[in-house]
């Protein structure tokens, strides 16, 4: 923690230079989430609110294991139970970890307007700090995974931190510590990669799941979450993850032209009116006026 | 009966009665609050404006009650003053000589009545200005109970909501520049309400002649 300001890259609605851009760090880290060998079994969603000590709120029963719709403010890491009809009738049951994905290009990021209420350090988490947020939701409508999640009664935003606390002390996040049939990990984003890749190869070569990939979506840069699929051409059937997710192009516009349009309108417009005023002054300057200012 | 555009003791000409005063401050203070925290909000290089009036939360906080505050005032503005803002034909040839106009050359212009084109201009872009920015206001308020499959409500107030709030800046710097520093004497009208007599007939000969053809017998 004393070298957070080192470690930081990229900071929310800031004006200025980052502390921690360019620096140099060897590995950026990531969590690997096999969902082929999840089995549902919520351990990650228990350990998450233990760790980060998040009070209970209502389920709902809807006659099917998901007795939460989405995640909330307070629930950071959700199971998404998604029955899925194969083309020869069969059934498969596609369960997959939702949570922040803490992209490469975080669009929340980019649409946050108040400095330092948004982070990014520099080994890849993507961090709320909510001391410095407004409340203003625009992290809402900037991300493309539908993560971050107001909290009504202190108007702060929440969503997972991948555990950034036990990562500065060198501990993997409290999910993967808990998931009892190994398919998460935690490491170096290469080494994930590489492991992801293998597993995707084993699914397709051995277990007839030829579409099987690896979901490292580049919209976004990448990101620090990285899931294997058993069919990575149809990413939706996992509950709605975005098959080319990117920051929305609108978020984009706003952020960008717009925002470089309006300065150089802003401030040209003020310019030329005080220069229409040194050159043609107010408009009542009758002939008695003149004299009087000639003469004196 | 309707009091303004009365002749008053003095050579002096009533343009604002009490409540159209009122209703354009109400307008003008709510708005310079929702520029000042609007602008916080859209460049990182003007947060500290937040910061300056209170801070980022209460801004956030209060930005859209003003907003509501202002939308209302607008809306009193169309009720009062809608009737007298309808382009005529003179406006065409108002714009067409406007340069005439940029150049203080007021003389050369056609005969504007209560208002003239650009004051036209000035009043249309606002008054739907704010109805765009209420609607995308009204997103950007509660951005958390829009759903999912509604998302692009949020990715269009986001854009729009700050594009007209951009061109009502325009208008806005316009208006400033032309009451408080060209127009002498114009900012008196919206503070006690009356304008000299050769300010009505130098900028609004139209509405002038309308007024000193209706009240007889001027009052000395
Ligand atoms: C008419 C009712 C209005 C409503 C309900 C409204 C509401 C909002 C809301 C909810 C936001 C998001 C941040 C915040 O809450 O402070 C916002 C941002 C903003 N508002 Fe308004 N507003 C209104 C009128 C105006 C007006 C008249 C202006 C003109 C200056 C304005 C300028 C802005 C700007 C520049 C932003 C920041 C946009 C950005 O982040 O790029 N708003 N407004
Ligand atoms: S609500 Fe989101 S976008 Fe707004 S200040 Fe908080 S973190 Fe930033
Ligand atoms: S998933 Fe959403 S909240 Fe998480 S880093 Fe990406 S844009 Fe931000």
């Amino acid at each position: 923690m004393s070298q957070e300001t080192l470690r930081i890259q990229k900071i929310s609605g800031h004006a200025g230079t980052v502390a921690g851009e360019g620096t140099q760090r060897e590995y950026t880290i990531c969590k690997l989430i096999d969902t082929t060998t999840c089995i549902g079994c919520k351990a990650c969603e228990v350990a998450c609110m233990e760790w980060n000590d998040l009070p209970f709120g209502e389920t709902i029963f809807g006659n099917t294991y998901q007795t939460m719709p989405e995640t909330r403010w307070n629930y950071w890491n959700l199971i998404l139970f998604n029955e899925h009809e194969r083309e020869d009738g069969s059934l498969m049951w596609l369960m997959r970890k939702n949570q922040c994905m803490h992209c490469a290009d975080p669009g929340c990021l980019a649409a946050c307007p108040s400095d330092g209420a948004i982070v990014q350090y520099t080994n890849g988490i993507v961090d709320f700090q909510q001391a410095n947020c407004i409340g203003c939701g625009y992290c809402i409508t900037g991300c493309p995974f539908d993560i971050p999640k107001l909290n009504p009664q202190t108007k702060r935003v929440f969503k997972c931190t991948l555990c950034t606390d036990r990562v500065g002390e060198g501990l993997e996040p409290a999910c993967i510590k808990s998931c009892p049939t190994g398919c998460l990990h935690f490491g170096s984003k290469d080494d994930m990669l590489d492991l992801a890749e293998k597993r995707a190869k084993q699914l397709r070569d051995h277990s007839n799941y030829p579409n099987a990939g690896v979901y490292d979506p580049k919209g976004v840069g990448g990101t620090s979450v990285v899931y294997v699929l058993h069919d990575a051409a149809n990413p939706e059937l996992y509950g709605g993850l975005p098959k080319d997710p990117h920051i929305p192009w609108s978020v984009k516009l706003w952020k960008g032209p717009l925002k470089w349009l309006g300065n150089v309108a802003m401030v040209g417009g003020l310019i030329g009116l005080f220069v229409h005023y040194l050159r043609f002054g107010p408009k009542d300057r009758d002939e008695e006026e003149m004299k009087a200012e000639t003469k004196s | 009966m309707s009091q303004s555009g009365q002749i008053l003791p003095h050579g002096r000409v009533l343009r604002y009665e009490l409540h159209e005063r009122l209703t354009h401050w109400t307008a003008a203070f709510s708005y310079i609050y929702l520029l000042l925290t609007g602008l916080a909000f859209y460049t990182p290089w003007l947060f500290w404006i937040a910061i300056a009036l209170g801070g980022g939360q209460i801004s956030r906080m209060l930005h859209p009650w003003a907003g509501l505050i202002f939308f209302l005032a607008v809306m009193k503005m169309y009720s009062m003053w809608a009737a007298q803002m309808r382009t005529t034909e003179t406006d065409k040839a108002w714009w067409g000589a406007v340069g005439h106009y940029a150049r203080n050359e007021d003389d050369k212009m056609p005969p504007a009545g209560r208002y003239n084109a650009g004051q036209k201009l000035l009043f249309w872009g606002f008054f739907w200005c704010s109805l765009l920015l209420l609607l995308t206001g009204a997103v950007l308020w509660f951005p958390e109970f829009i759903p999912w499959n509604l998302r692009f409500l949020r990715y269009t107030a986001v854009v729009i909501h700050p594009a007209a709030a951009l061109l009502t800046i325009g208008l806005f710097l316009i208006h400033i520049y032309m009451s408080v520093f060209a127009e002498r004497g114009a900012f008196g009208s919206v503070i006690r309400g009356d304008v000299s007599v050769e300010f009505a007939k130098r900028y609004h000969p139209g509405w002038y002649k309308e007024i000193v053809g209706e009240s007889s017998t001027p009052r000395k």
